[in-house]
């Protein structure tokens, strides 16, 4: 409908009457909208309709202007050329006196000024000549616009987004942004709100401008409203730099305290990553994100754990530091689980450091074995931990059990009794550390030794695939049979140098939930390599032997390696010996070429040829030989089945 | 752009309603019910635009009847803030001291609000 109608609206825009030329505007404008093909119809008559007086006609024509700009580059270059025009009638706008008609509250029709306003804007955004016909004009209307009526805040706002876009001298930024920074001074909450959203949009471009008004930004952090302290949040996040970091996490702490539930996550971690960003030292990190962990620790991201043992495991000198800390927020309160985690882990790693009794960094803080284990035994027990915080606090309970220096008969019953706990993961990790004390006690020292600092990896994912990529690096022995109840293959790793108590390379051991492998370490005991197979006598006739030698190479499980020896013991010479063989379909067998065709008589040098077979499905092995060969002036063709195969050529 | 204005009483019954984009009349119940509550929920003290879905809120309050605005993300929302007042001043004038019981019963404020809604953009 609009493409037929199209010609008759355009002939419309030119009547006399305004009324209708209004409307035909207003529908112009729609109709662009809608197919924005009709645009090259539209084109020629703008230039006229712009020397309306009519403000209604003028106002419809702005917005064809702006409709068309949007949708077509060509006819943005064509308005280019008005764009004097536009600015001409903008000024006389702002500077002819007060006009019953058109104006709202002492500013005249506003609603024109904004159009223009934006007109303007997208014609000017990133061309230069245009930007600069612009300058004046805009400057006169930011300083002449009265700011005492929402109207001209409102034209004032549509000129700071103007001056924003447009390619502007940098006097005119600054000019918008102060005028921002007062806007934000304003009592009016609504203009608040739009001066928030402006300045986050300038923060990229005009840093240091915005800067300076930090503190009214920090002033708003405190507004009851929700939309505008989440302005204020994004915006205070994007102002945190190195030099007002301390003063800003201050205070957004202090925000994510009473701030409402939706907008604490997204307060958390944005601490946490600025803290991550510009932490001046390791210690004010740390203390840092305890307490966002405190305040706000059900809402944070799932690395902030990870990220914080991995920040604690790097300082060692704030080792004692943080597991006092760690301590006494887990006495107090065990129902935030990402701490309870994190305490957990360093209770365990650092518990003898907690026990020393002397750190000048806190107040001395007397503790007890006892009182440690208690706490471990209650985190355990509370309904409030989840299955995964029960797996730290078991691993913390049974590495405390060789720091401490007392008896570990309250471990051991803590450990025994969650053997037969109904969540496998606990029941699992129960019965491998009491297994542990019970059998193995010589060698739980050295597997409880202190973690080695692990790479930063990202996600608790990337670390687990690390510590996997590690074990698979460092030489492995045969697997060993699996212990009774675990359903995990445990490898054995040997040992690398020097004594357990060598702190350089200590073997690393995986705390983390979800547990991976426990590599348990090699001591005098290593297994035996895998006896050799013996060799198999598959073939004897008149003095011609076949003898199979079946090697297994120790990396791949599934090859097994034949050599074909024929050996001729007879007088006469066996010539043109071809051996061939067949396996079932589940196999592959490559046969290479052999030594020779000739077997020479009286046990001169033996024809040997090489099979290889591939058994990925472990199926028993079953082979067949065919053999041609001439010997005393006779073809011989003999196949046969090779029986007697031993099982370890193919388990 | 404007997608939709609104008027709305405190009890969630539509006075006026204008739709500058096409939404389903099935659709519609269930929009005006969720912006009327949105902007119930917001006190006095808090500020009149609310970021709802895609779109931004601008409403205002008069007595019990809520003007609301929908508009996408290029509108300035101040002037549109003035363009809701501006409306509600020629009504007053159109009328004569305007109420509600007006606004639901005369379709002339069809009338009156295209014209001001062509005046003003």
């Amino acid at each position: 409908m609009c493409r037929d109608l199209a010609t008759e609206v355009e002939k419309l825009l030119l009547q006399p009457s305004a009324y209708v030329r209004k409307k035909a505007v207003l529908t112009a404008v729609h109709m662009i909208r809608k197919v924005p093909e009709l645009s090259n119809i539209f084109l020629p008559p703008c230039a006229q309709l712009l020397h309306e007086h009519h403000h209604g006609v003028l106002l419809g024509t702005i917005m064809l202007i702006t409709e068309l700009c949007e949708r077509s580059p060509a006819a943005l270059k064509h308005f280019r050329k008005m764009v004097p025009q536009l600015v001409h009638i903008l000024r006389t706008l702002v500077t002819t006196g007060y006009s019953t008609e058109h104006s709202i509250s002492g500013v005249s029709d506003p609603f024109l000024q904004v159009q223009i306003l934006r007109l303007l804007r997208i014609l000017g955004r990133n061309h230069e000549e245009s930007s600069e016909t612009m300058n004046d004009l805009l400057a006169q209307v930011a300083t002449n616009t009265d700011t005492s009526r929402n109207a001209g805040n409102a034209v004032l706002f549509e000129t700071v987004l103007t001056i924003m876009d447009i390619r502007s001298a940098a006097g005119l930024r600054v000019l918008a942004v102060n005028i921002l920074g007062r806007f934000l001074l304003n009592s009016d909450r609504n203009i608040r709100y739009v001066a928030l959203t402006s300045l986050l949009r300038l923060v990229q471009s005009d840093h240091s401008a915005v800067q300076r008004h930090r503190p009214t930004v920090v002033e708003c952090l405190r507004e009851p409203d929700g939309s505008l302290s989440r302005r204020a949040l994004e915006l205070s996040l994007a102002l945190v730099n190195s030099s007002n970091v301390r003063a800003m996490t201050q205070e957004l702490q202090g925000f994510l305290e009473s701030c409402p539930p939706d907008l604490q996550a997204d307060c958390a971690s944005g601490i946490l990553l600025a803290a991550e960003r510009f932490a001046p030292t390791k210690r004010w990190h740390i203390d840092t994100t305890l307490r966002v962990l405190m305040t706000a620790g059900t809402h944070v991201r799932d690395d902030a754990v990870a990220n914080l043992t991995q920040l604690i495991g790097g300082a060692q000198e704030l080792h004692a530091y943080s597991v006092r800390r760690l301590y006494s927020a887990l006495a107090e309160d065990i129902s935030q689980q990402p701490l309870v985690q994190v305490a957990a882990w360093c209770i365990g790693e650092y518990g003898d450091l907690l026990l020393e009794g002397s750190c000048e960094e806190t107040e001395p803080l007397q503790v007890e074995e006892e009182e440690v284990l208690a706490l471990l035994e209650r985190v355990l027990q509370s309904h409030m931990s989840l299955p995964a915080t029960r797996g730290y606090a078991l691993t913390a309970l049974m590495k405390l059990s060789t720091r401490l220096r007392g008896d570990n008969n309250r471990i051991r019953q803590v450990v025994s009794v969650y053997g037969s706990c109904l969540d496998v993961e606990l029941q699992q990790r129960a019965v491998e550390y009491n297994t542990l004390f019970r059998k193995y006690d010589h060698m739980r020292a050295a597997i409880l030794e202190k973690i080695p600092l692990v790479e930063r990896g990202g996600s608790q994912a990337d670390e687990e695939a690390k510590e996997s990529k590690e074990t698979a690096q460092l030489s492995e022995a045969a697997p060993v049979p699996t212990e009774p109840q675990a359903s995990k293959l445990l490898d054995l790793l040997d040992l690398l140098d020097g004594p357990s108590g060598d702190a350089q390379h200590p073997p690393p051991l995986d705390p983390t939930p979800g547990g991976a492998l426990i590599h348990l370490l090699n001591l005098p005991c290593a297994p035996p390599p895998p006896a050799p197979i013996p060799n198999l006598k598959v073939f004897e006739r008149e003095g011609l032997q076949l003898n199979l030698s079946f090697v297994r190479p120790p990396g791949t499980r599934t090859l097994l390696l034949i050599t074909v020896t024929a050996t001729n013991t007879s007088g006469g010479d066996v010539t043109h010996f071809i051996c061939q063989a067949a396996v079932p379909k589940s196999f592959q067998l490559q046969l290479q070429a052999p030594s020779g065709d000739t077997v020479p008589a009286q046990g001169g040098l033996p024809t040997t040829q090489l099979l290889r077979i591939l058994n990925p499905k472990k199926a028993p092995l079953r082979l067949k030989l065919r053999l041609t060969y001439n010997h005393f002036g006779q073809s011989v063709q003999e196949i046969f089945e090779v029986n007697n195969l031993p099982v370890e050529t193919w388990q | 752009m404007i997608k939709f204005f609104l008027m709305v009483n405190k009890q969630g019954q539509t006075r006026l309603s204008k739709y500058y984009e096409h939404v389903e009349i099935n659709k519609r119940t269930l929009l005006e019910t969720e912006v009327i509550k949105s902007c119930l929920s917001r006190s006095s003290e808090q500020c009149s635009f609310i970021e709802y879905k895609d779109f931004k809120l601008i409403y205002r309050q008069y007595a019990a009847l809520f003007i609301v605005v929908g508009v996408n993300d290029t509108e300035n929302e101040m002037a549109i803030y003035e363009f809701i007042h501006n409306f509600v001043e020629v009504l007053d004038d159109y009328f004569s001291r305007v109420s509600e019981l007006d606004v639901s019963f005369f379709s002339a404020v069809n009338q009156v609000f295209h014209s001001t809604w062509q005046r003003t953009g």
